[in-house]
């Protein structure tokens, strides 16, 4: 079993004003094999803590830590992250020209494992998650993301998750943008991947759509840059029925 | 072009073309702006799509003057049309000085079959493919002091055939080639450029009936060489050139293909690869002028930009004319710029001048790889110098597996490595 564990995590970012700090002291921690949901209104940070944990540079981390297992993910660049096992599946996953699906797929899992996948097999293993998750077997040849739709990026995300095999996935709202069909898909998919390889999840959302199809064990409320509220899945109902409202309004 | 629907009328009535408002069987009805009396009408005055046509008098590739002239062709002030790009100043004197200066030397490698001889340029064989098609091209044939004439003889097969040119000196100097395969030949003609040198250069290529030719011309040079160099190409019936273009050294290069058909079926294909670095001007401005029926031509140039100031030009000129019924064309231009301060221009432009044709297309998009590429790859535990190399070396190998030579390649794959490197630092 691993351990995910942030503490008292502050970040900031560089703006035309000056630095502002996003996350306010968040401490986490995630067992593989756990579903961590984190849910909460736009802007209060939980897109800036999925890719502080992926290590994106325009996040600046002024205090606290991130430890996998006891090491320190903060002192790791990005891609030493991933070959830790960590994942990010990106809200907005950009395109790469001039790199094939197909050649990008198989560099990534070789720097992850340290050995290049038996062709045979890895072949194989592609082409059944693509079919498992619908996307269509022409993708293989095309660049990373050039000229999929927002769907399809998705899909395309956790196509890697499946393939990956990371110890901890971070969705950062991953269902943004899905249809039904596309949602439950997906959700599949990620299902899929917990199921065999035990992995821990960190689920961030604004909708509680998706935890119809992936089931939290934990639900964390996030309210300007901190975790306001924590609970199981019965969290995410009440959430549903009362929204963000009594977060926000909430006296100073 | 404007009396083309006057003509056509009866006879669209006759086939019973579907009938388009402003179309005629053989195309667009264009606007009477550009009459052919208007002293800026005619043939040097087509509309495009994409511009031009009205008040610009070079905006057609048909009215481009061509001479073996110097003095035909006006002084130079960078705004042609055809200069716009060039930096006329980083020229080294290529178009308005006497190019007296020592050409580079040529050394020819694995003639087998092949003959190379060196003549006069008033050699009956010179000027037999090509007409120069700018000032500088023109300035190269008036003082070039001899020619070298390449044959590739009738219904010989295999033949690779390696011609470098080493230069030694940055004196401005002129020098001309002459490359003829013969009938039904088939032949590989590779043209290296290496060390420094300033030079105004005509190559001229007479791919002869059923004759495939492939060339390679790679412009390898030291970084203080200045080049504009013309090829010209004459393609006959149903013969194939390969053309295929490799650009990295230099500080400046100007290149500029063109391929006329001669004959029906035949097919040309113009490939390309450049790589900018910083301060570096390399420029290819293509020309493929389909003037009979039935000829293929198909153009891919592919570019990567790095470093401040690298600047690259792609200007790609498809012309089919009037006769040219049953042409297919398509052309395209992708550059990627990997580091701010590079700047790519292209510019594709298809003239044509019937709608008989298979297919004519076009394209152009230039891409930027910027650190968001780099952390998407890298959050997939690629390391940045992989995430880099996969890239560019995944971009540039379309045209570099087009090559089919192992020790080109290989030397182009090292190049590429290099040049990243070079970024890493």
């Amino acid at each position: 079993m691993s351990t995910l564990e942030i503490k008292d995590l502050h970040v900031s970012i560089e703006t035309e004003q000056g630095n502002k700090e996003i996350l306010k002291g968040v401490s986490l921690v995630i067992k593989t094999g756990e579903t961590h949901a984190i849910m909460g209104p736009n802007g209060s940070g939980k897109s800036t803590l999925a890719s502080t944990i992926a290590g994106h540079p325009r996040y600046t981390v002024t205090s606290g830590s991130i430890t996998l297992d006891g090491a320190d993910v903060l002192e790791m660049s990005v891609d030493e992250r991933a070959r830790a096992g960590m994942f990010l599946a990106m809200q907005y996953p950009v395109e790469v020209p001039g790199v094939s699906m197909t050649n990008f797929l198989r560099t990534a899992k070789t720097a992850i494992d340290g050995v290049a996948p038996k062709l045979r097999t890895w072949t194989k293993d592609v082409k059944t998650a693509m079919e498992a998750l619908k996307i269509d077997a022409e993708f293989a040849s095309r660049n990373v993301n050039e000229g999929f739709s927002g769907g399809e990026k998705k899909r395309v995300e956790i196509l890697q998750l499946e393939l990956f095999k990371p110890k901890f996935a971070i969705l950062d709202e991953t269902d943004s943008g899905l249809d039904v069909d596309a949602l439950k898909v997906v959700s599949e998919g990620v299902n899929r991947a917990q199921e065999q390889n035990e992995m821990g999840t960190l689920l961030i959302t604004h909708y509680t759509r998706i935890l119809r199809y992936i089931k939290p064990d934990f639900v964390h409320v996030f309210v300007d840059g901190k975790i306001a509220e924590q609970g199981g899945a019965e969290l995410a109902d009440r959430l549903e029925e009362e929204g963000y409202d009594r977060f926000l309004n909430v006296p100073a | 072009m404007t009396d083309t629907a006057t003509h056509l009328t009866g006879e669209k009535a006759r086939i019973g073309a579907p009938s388009i408002a402003g179309f005629t069987e053989e195309g667009e009805n264009l606007s009477p702006l550009n009459a052919a009396a208007s002293p800026i009408g005619g043939d040097a005055s087509k509309a495009h799509s994409h511009g031009g046509g009205a008040g610009i008098p070079d905006s057609s590739r048909a009215g481009r003057k061509t001479s073996y002239k110097l003095e035909d062709f006006p002084v130079l002030t960078g705004r042609e049309e055809d200069f716009r790009f060039t930096p006329l100043k980083r020229m080294g004197g290529l178009h308005k000085n006497e190019l007296t200066g020592v050409a580079p030397a040529l050394t020819v490698e694995g003639a087998n079959v092949s003959t190379l001889e060196t003549v006069a340029m008033t050699d009956a064989r010179v000027g037999s493919a090509g007409v120069p098609e700018d000032r500088i091209s023109a300035n190269a044939w008036k003082h070039a002091a001899e020619a070298k004439v390449v044959t590739i003889p009738a219904n010989s097969t295999g033949e690779q055939v390696t011609l470098t040119y080493t230069g030694t000196s940055l004196e401005a100097a002129a020098s001309h080639m002459v490359v003829i395969a013969e009938a039904n030949s088939e032949s590989v003609v590779v043209i290296d450029h290496v060390g420094s040198a300033v030079l105004a250069q005509n190559i001229e290529f007479d791919v002869r009936q059923g004759a495939k030719l492939t060339v390679i011309s790679l412009q390898a040079w030291a970084e203080d060489a200045i080049h504009a160099s013309s090829h010209l190409a004459k393609v006959g019936k149903d013969a194939h050139l390969k053309h295929v273009a490799v650009t990295y050294g230099g500080n400046l290069v100007r290149m500029t293909p063109s391929a006329h058909f001669e004959g029906e079926g035949g097919e040309v294909e113009l490939f390309g690869l450049y790589f900018a670095d910083a301060g570096q001007h390399l420029e290819h401005r293509l020309f493929v002028d389909h003037a009979t029926e039935n000829c293929k031509s198909n153009v891919l140039y592919k570019g990567a930009l790095q470093g401040k100031d690298a600047h690259t030009v792609w200007v790609g000129d498809v012309l089919i004319r009037k006769e040219a019924k049953g042409t297919n064309s398509y052309e395209a231009n992708r550059n990627l710029v990997l580091t701010e301060g590079a700047r790519a221009d292209s510019v594709p432009n298809l003239e044509i001048e019937t709608g008989l044709i298979d297919g004519a297309g076009h394209a152009s998009t230039t891409g930027r790889f910027d650190d968001e590429h780099l952390f998407y790859l890298m959050s997939r535990g690629i390391d940045e110098k992989t995430a880099r190399r996969l890239v560019v070396r995944g971009f540039l190998n379309e045209i570099v597996q087009q090559i089919r030579v192992p020790e080109i390649e290989e030397r182009l794959a090292e190049t590429i490595e290099r040049e990243l490197a070079a970024t890493d630092n």
